[in-house]
């Protein structure tokens, strides 16, 4: 009788024990009160209305602290009845790259160490319009445009079925009721599983805590858009959501010396986005898989 | 009330001799322990920089978000899922032989699941935030996400390979019959959950259209049939060393049984490995770059082509070896094409599958990945970390195995000061 | 108040020309056109100037300029309303200002009008919603006088992967 007691419970409480002894290794850590305000922080979509006024008056003196800039931080939700869409005139990008920079400068994006950008601007040989695999990233002309290429600036497409959601195993990503893909940079866990899904290279992975000279950080942000990021997390294009939330045009609409970059409502029947759809000549990179991109390119028709 | 006292104080004995047990041994066992915890200690030096400066310490790019981390993972996933080639003999077709060393071999795939976990670890970004991967407490994304998936189907897959192997131990230990009630679908139950294992594994990479080159169906049967190769190979190895320097006893019988096996898993691998070739040359799409890249290579990139190449045919001579008899049973061939087999299909299915998928990148760029040291001497932290644990592992199971180490033998030899 | 002022310098900053916007009788918010220092109005000279209607090669000003639009056909009278300079003309003999110039362009590409009246050709900036807007004149990127664009040099190409600016 008594041994039979040994025997099994025995095997219950060697295992309970093991298990204990392995999870206090993993709570050893160094905890300052970021560290542990940071770690316990809830899932964005999960906090009040209270708890995220609360997270931003938090980060607004953090970074204050941090970077000596004061930062008005916003968490402005969708605009009800907006869908944003965006279009790009392939045959009026010159491949200038003014885009990438006013991006990287609007969002805070790392300038270098590592250089992070969210537009990459492929060149294409004229004739071989989706040849992606011939595209050049590094073009360096003196003047552009140059006679034989194209060229076919690429941004996160803001996909209506967007696989890097579906894959990401903690929900750290979504799509807003405005048809935003954003990421909860404090809810990434850094797998990187999103980059490996998404079939436009639309994401981008913080290799390091991201370097921007003091000076140069543009501290209008958006809790989901451009607000200083952390090491080791995935960030992208939000269309500017900082700007796009409060009726203004994306950073790189406004960059682009062409006019080629065009951004409006869906939902709006007078938006210069279904003027795009409804008298031009559009396209969606990649059709074939199914993603239903919100970002048009197209020709004069 | 007494009872569960009596059973405390007997739990905490046991583990008091189990520790004296791991603690205590010959000098090439402390050399070997120390060999591997200094190993692990140089990988802790680099790990540390990597948590604290980022993955910008390692050679992945946004080009190549994935590399030597995640090619060590997809390999010992299969290893640990290959434990269930010894156990469908043993337990269903009763082939002795191989039933002794199904204990270890299950311990052997509980050490490659948590090898498998820690390089999932150390891929991660913020490790702090794991526990947001957890069902209930953290936000799991159940049952859209793979990787999810692969959390559940690894956790539990792990509880088998510790729960089965320790409970059968604690039994002959005591010296009682195992409840087979109990334990038999227990057992049974792992069967599909090694299969699932490394099922979701190949799911994980399948279910990306981004990546065409893992976006191919074959690539499931074709995990499979590699990892009932490379499994069974390094448990062939590991049993003959521990045939070597301990006292258990193990029958070539079964190391050639398990030679059989794998030699209809190797022809199955290479078969589908034909089948994705004929594909995409045949068909030569767009969707064949990546194998482009990493047979032939693209644009004149070529860092992958030596590497396939001698995988593949160090795959090839080891099917020829395993497949005359006469040559799998013996013992020095057999080894020969085990370590080959190793080798070969770590390249095949490690990098050899990982890194091609992200090259060219889906905007056509081509990064040329290389592990750095970084990345290198964590690798082999995991692994040292992996071999301790499995020898920490053999050292208390083998002699409770062997019968060396056991209730009886220890009531009557018990210290007086003990029963106090 | 200050919300306003501060969406007003954040405007001065993004699009300097913005501010002085003005709503044209179509409608359309257009900043300025881009004359140089001193042109307009250019009654200032031409009031006392008498009008010479014959096509010719200008010797004592606007020698910089180089028609290279349609040039066998036309000349500089043939746009600019020869008895009032300080306006365009139309096809019909209407006068308009140069703030409204898109309708003097219009004339011959009456696609691309209708297209930058939908805000597709060309470019806006500032806010599509709510505030304050911009709507680029085509003289604001075309030289009217030689319309095609000019090459220009492109911003420099990211680091490679590989390259020391992308390590640590």
């Amino acid at each position: 009788m008594r041994d039979k007691l040994y025997t099994r419970r025995e095997w219950i409480r060697n295992l309970c024990l093991t298990a204990l002894s392995g999870s206090a290794i993993s709570l050893i850590s160094s905890c300052g009160k970021e560290e542990v305000e940071d770690f316990l922080q809830k899932h964005f979509l999960e906090m009040t209305r209270e708890e995220k006024e609360a997270l931003i008056t938090r980060l607004e003196a953090r970074y204050l602290k941090k970077y000596g800039r004061k930062f008005k931080v916003s968490a402005q939700e969708a605009i009800p009845d907006t869908l944003w869409g965006y279009g790009l005139d392939l045959s009026r990008c010159i491949g200038c790259r003014r885009c990438v920079y006013a991006c990287v400068e609007e969002n805070n994006s790392s300038r270098l160490k590592p250089q992070s950008q969210w537009i990459r601007v492929i060149r294409l040989k004229k004739g071989s319009l989706v040849d992606l695999e011939n595209s050049e990233h590094y073009y360096n002309p003196d003047l552009v445009p140059e006679k034989d290429f194209l060229y076919m600036p690429v941004q996160c497409q803001h996909c209506e079925n967007p696989p890097c959601v579906k894959v990401c195993p903690v929900h750290a990503t979504w799509k807003e009721p405005d048809g935003l893909v954003v990421v909860d940079y404090n809810w990434c866990i850094g797998c990187r599983y999103c980059i490996a899904a998404c079939p436009y290279r639309g994401r981008i992975f913080n290799w390091a805590e991201p370097n921007v000279p003091s000076d140069q950080w543009n501290t209008s942000v958006h809790y989901l858009g451009n607000r200083p990021r952390m090491r080791n997390v995935v960030d992208k294009c939000t269309y500017c959501i900082q700007r796009v939330r409060v009726g203004r045009y994306p950073a790189c609409v406004e960059a682009c010396p062409t006019g080629s970059r065009k951004f409006g409502n869906l939902l709006d029947p007078q938006s210069e986005i279904r003027y795009v759809i409804e008298n031009k000549r559009t396209f969606r990179l990649k059709e074939d898989l199914r993603t239903e991109p919100k970002f048009y390119y197209f020709f004069e028709a | 009330m007494q009872a569960l006292r009596e059973t405390l104080h007997e739990t905490w004995r046991f583990y008091r001799k189990t520790l004296t047990l791991v603690l205590t041994g010959t000098r090439e066992y402390y050399l070997w322990c120390l060999l591997l915890l200094s190993i692990m200690f140089l990988g802790l030096l680099f790990y540390l920089p990597q948590v604290y400066t980022g993955l910008i310490t390692t050679n992945m790019k946004d080009q190549v978000v994935w590399g030597l981390y995640i090619a060590n993972f997809t390999y010992l996933v299969g290893v640990a899922a290959a434990a269930v080639l010894l156990v469908v003999p043993a337990y269903i077709y009763q082939f002795g032989p191989i039933k002794e060393i199904v204990v270890l071999g299950e311990l052997f795939a509980a050490s490659s699941i948590i090898m498998a976990l820690l390089f999932v670890m150390v891929d991660l970004g913020r490790v702090d935030r794991f526990w947001h991967m957890l069902p209930l407490i953290g936000s799991m994304n159940f049952p859209n996400s793979l990787l999810a998936w692969d959390v559940i189907v690894l956790n539990i897959y792990l509880v088998l390979n510790l729960l089965i192997p320790v409970y059968l131990l604690v039994k002959t230990y005591y010296g009682k019959e195992p409840n087979r009630k109990f334990i038999v679908p227990l057992i049974l139950f792992s069967i599909p959950m090694a299969v699932a294992i490394h099922t979701v594994t190949a799911f994980l990479y399948n279910g990306l259209p981004a990546r065409p080159f893992w976006n191919a169906s074959i690539l499931a049967p074709r995990f499979l049939a590699s990892a009932f190769c490379s499994g069974p190979a390094i448990i062939i190895i590991v049993f003959q060393i521990l045939r070597e320097y301990t006292f258990i006893k193990l029958e070539d019988r079964a190391l050639f049984k398990i030679a059989e096996l794998m030699a209809y898993a190797m022809f199955l691998n290479l078969f589908l490995l034909m089948s994705e070739m004929f594909k995409e040359y045949y068909s030569n799409t767009v969707h064949i770059a990546s194998l482009k890249y990493l047979y032939e290579g693209l644009h004149g990139k070529n860092a992958l082509v030596p590497w396939i190449w001698v995988g593949t045919a160090m795959n090839l001579i080891a099917f020829v070896i395993f497949l005359f008899p006469a040559m799998r049973k013996r013992l020095s061939t057999l080894n020969i094409g085990c370590i080959l087999i190793i080798a070969g299909v770590w390249i095949e299915k490690g990098p050899g599958l990982v890194i091609p998928g992200f090259v060219p990148d889906p905007l056509g760029e081509i990064y040329e990945y290389m592990p750095n040291f970084t990345e290198l001497f964590i690798s082999f932290g995991i692994w040292a970390t992996g071999l301790l644990i499995f020898t920490l592992l053999m050292k208390v199971a083998i002699p409770i195995a062997s019968g060396e180490f056991s209730h009886a033998k220890y009531i009557e030899e018990r210290p007086a000061s003990d029963w106090q | 108040m200050q919300l306003v002022l501060l969406v007003l310098l954040l405007f001065l900053m993004e699009v300097p020309s913005s501010s002085l916007a003005r709503q044209t009788s179509e409608g359309f918010p257009v900043p300025p056109p881009p004359f140089k220092q001193g042109m307009f109005p250019c009654s200032n000279c031409h009031a006392s100037m008498e009008l010479n209607i014959k096509k010719r090669e200008l010797r004592d000003e606007h020698t910089t300029i180089r028609l290279n639009h349609a040039e066998t056909m036309r000349w500089c009278l043939d746009c600019h309303a020869p008895r009032n300079r300080d306006r365009l003309r139309l096809y019909n003999g209407q006068l308009v200002e140069f703030n409204r110039s898109y309708l003097l362009c219009g004339e011959c590409h009456g696609n691309i009008l209708g297209d930058w009246k939908a805000g597709i050709h060309g470019k806006r900036q500032g806010y599509f919603m709510g505030g304050k807007r911009t709507y680029l004149l085509c003289v604001h990127c075309h030289d009217s006088h030689s319309p095609r664009s000019k090459p220009i040099k492109p911003e420099p190409p990211p680091y490679r992967p590989g390259d020391k600016e992308n390590a640590r």
